[in-house]
């Protein structure tokens, strides 16, 4: 940019369409022309579908900054904070109030009504469950024909087990919520349609829960526990089925993306590839798994946020009623933060990255999410050493519109 | 070493008793940090130190120095 055009009344035309598509050469890295931007300034605006422009944080420190800062506000019942699609714009504002839209003490209080079956230990304790999940799929793949598509085979199974265990919700319908997330979730979906599918998907769980209410099972199952606080008067039906339908949805769809595409680039990098295969140290898959969200970084279309007051940040004002967005992978390809960004290195010392988002609205599941993709990967380059893809990079397509990045099909052969 | 968790910024995101288990827990009934040693030896330094860089409620803080 030149001093020029920085010195400037703010001109429309310098402001960036965002998001914008990875390219499919270089499918994992953030999209490059924002990638620049972001190693100029941390913090910048960009201009969103609806002509709208909000703030786009790429700084990993301002990242953290913003999103533990009070006057933030994730409440998008409220205007300001800026939406994906035209149906999360409509949607949103019919929301009930959950952990996922509200602020401080509220948003604690139903927090931590689903933390708990979600924790460190807990999510640990499901271990063997998923390790015995990702060995029958992939019992399934050897011996059936050659070459197979990850995504079905293993990406979306083996986390959607898991969830459905959790929720308290029967795996066989697996194919109605898994269409409908993937309707819902696109942002190229007409209005109605996505409208439709995400009313399914709540349909469905409210079901369970209703059943749950009438019938207590005792269960130790998510929809048992909210069902337990809404017949308590804690909180409403709605509220308690939307958060376990957010369960369910954020419990496959991002996880399923990191297994996919995670597989491709252990293909693509088989020096880090066989770092994972060859050890017996939990810390070093552990550590794999890190390296591995920095730099697939797939949550691209996190939930946005909105200022309530002021906010002087990296020499810029956010006012008050201005929206913001989270650049997570431009933060995980900060250079400062991650030298030599671009590389997959499994050994890497930096592990505090930004794919799980940070502040109190970071991710619920992500240490469910560890436990998965540590099981996931470490099997799958041990039981199939000889893993490769069956088709070109350049056939693969990538799901740029979606709220989690990824890829539709990976057919490996091995 | 003194280390001290602030229940009520905790968000249960977990990241404590991952880093540093001998250090930090979650409460069974919602998830939320509870400390299982407030002076941890040197040997739990590194640890406690990237759990509390890691708190994504910045609910740790670690008084270094001569508290005892």
């Amino acid at each position: 940019m030149t001093g020029h055009a920085a010195d400037a009344p703010t001109g429309d035309l310098d402001i960036p369409n965002y998001p914008q598509p990875r390219s499919q050469g270089c499918p994992f890295a953030p999209a490059a022309d924002i990638r620049a931007l972001a190693a100029e300034q941390p913090i910048r605006r960009i201009r969103f579908w609806d002509g709208s422009t909000p703030w786009l944080v790429t700084g990993p420190d301002e990242l953290r900054t913003l999103l533990t800062d009070p006057r933030v506000s994730a409440d998008d019942r409220k205007p300001g904070v800026p939406q994906w699609s035209p149906a999360e714009a409509a949607e949103s504002k019919t929301r009930p109030a959950t952990y996922l839209n509200t602020d401080g003490p509220e948003q604690t209080r139903y927090r931590r009504m689903v933390a708990r079956s979600l924790s460190f230990k807990n999510a640990n304790a499901l271990r063997p469950v998923i390790q015995q999940h990702t060995d029958d799929c992939i019992d399934a793949m050897l011996a059936g024909p050659s070459p197979v598509d990850v995504v079905p085979a293993l990406a979306l199974p083996v986390p959607t087990l898991t969830i459905c265990a959790l929720l308290g919700v029967p795996y066989e319908d697996h194919a109605v919520f898994q269409r409908n997330a993937a309707i819902g979730l696109d942002r190229n979906s007409p209005v109605d349609d996505a409208q439709r599918a995400m009313a399914e998907i709540f349909d469905y769980v409210r079901e369970f829960v209703r059943r749950e209410m009438e019938h207590p099972t005792g269960a130790d199952t998510i929809c048992a526990e909210i069902a337990e606080q809404v017949s308590a008067g804690a909180i409403t039906f709605d509220t308690g089925t939307f958060m376990a339908a957010s369960v369910l949805g954020g419990g496959f769809e991002t996880t399923a993306n990191m297994i996919a595409l995670g597989t491709l680039a252990f293909l693509q990098n088989p020096d880090q590839a066989a770092i994972v295969r060859d050890t017996d140290d939990p810390s070093v898959i552990a550590n794999a798994v890190e390296e591995m969200l920095r730099y697939l970084a797939v949550a691209h279309a996190s939930k946005c946020r909105v200022a309530l007051e002021d906010i002087d940040i990296a020499g810029h004002t956010i006012r008050a009623g201005e929206g913001i967005v989270q650049g997570y992978p431009y933060a995980n390809w900060d250079a400062t933060a991650f030298p030599d960004p671009e590389r997959l290195d499994v050994v890497r010392a930096e592990r505090n990255h930004l794919a799980f988002g940070t502040g109190p609205h970071s991710c619920i599941g992500q240490q469910l999410a560890r436990v998965e993709l540590q099981v996931v990967y470490s099997t799958l380059l041990r039981r199939i050493p000889t893993l490769q893809l069956a088709t070109t990079m350049d056939r693969l397509q990538f799901k740029n519109d979606t709220r989690a990045y990824g890829v539709y099909a990976l057919p490996i052969t091995w | 070493m003194k280390v001290i968790a602030h229940q009520d910024k905790c968000v249960a995101a977990g990241q404590c008793a991952m880093l540093a288990p001998n250090v930090f827990d979650q409460r069974d009934e919602d998830g939320v940090v509870v400390l299982l040693d407030e002076t941890p030896d040197e040997s739990q330094n590194v640890q406690v130190h990237q759990a509390a860089a890691a708190c994504p409620a910045r609910a740790i803080a670690i008084e270094d120095g001569t508290t005892t």
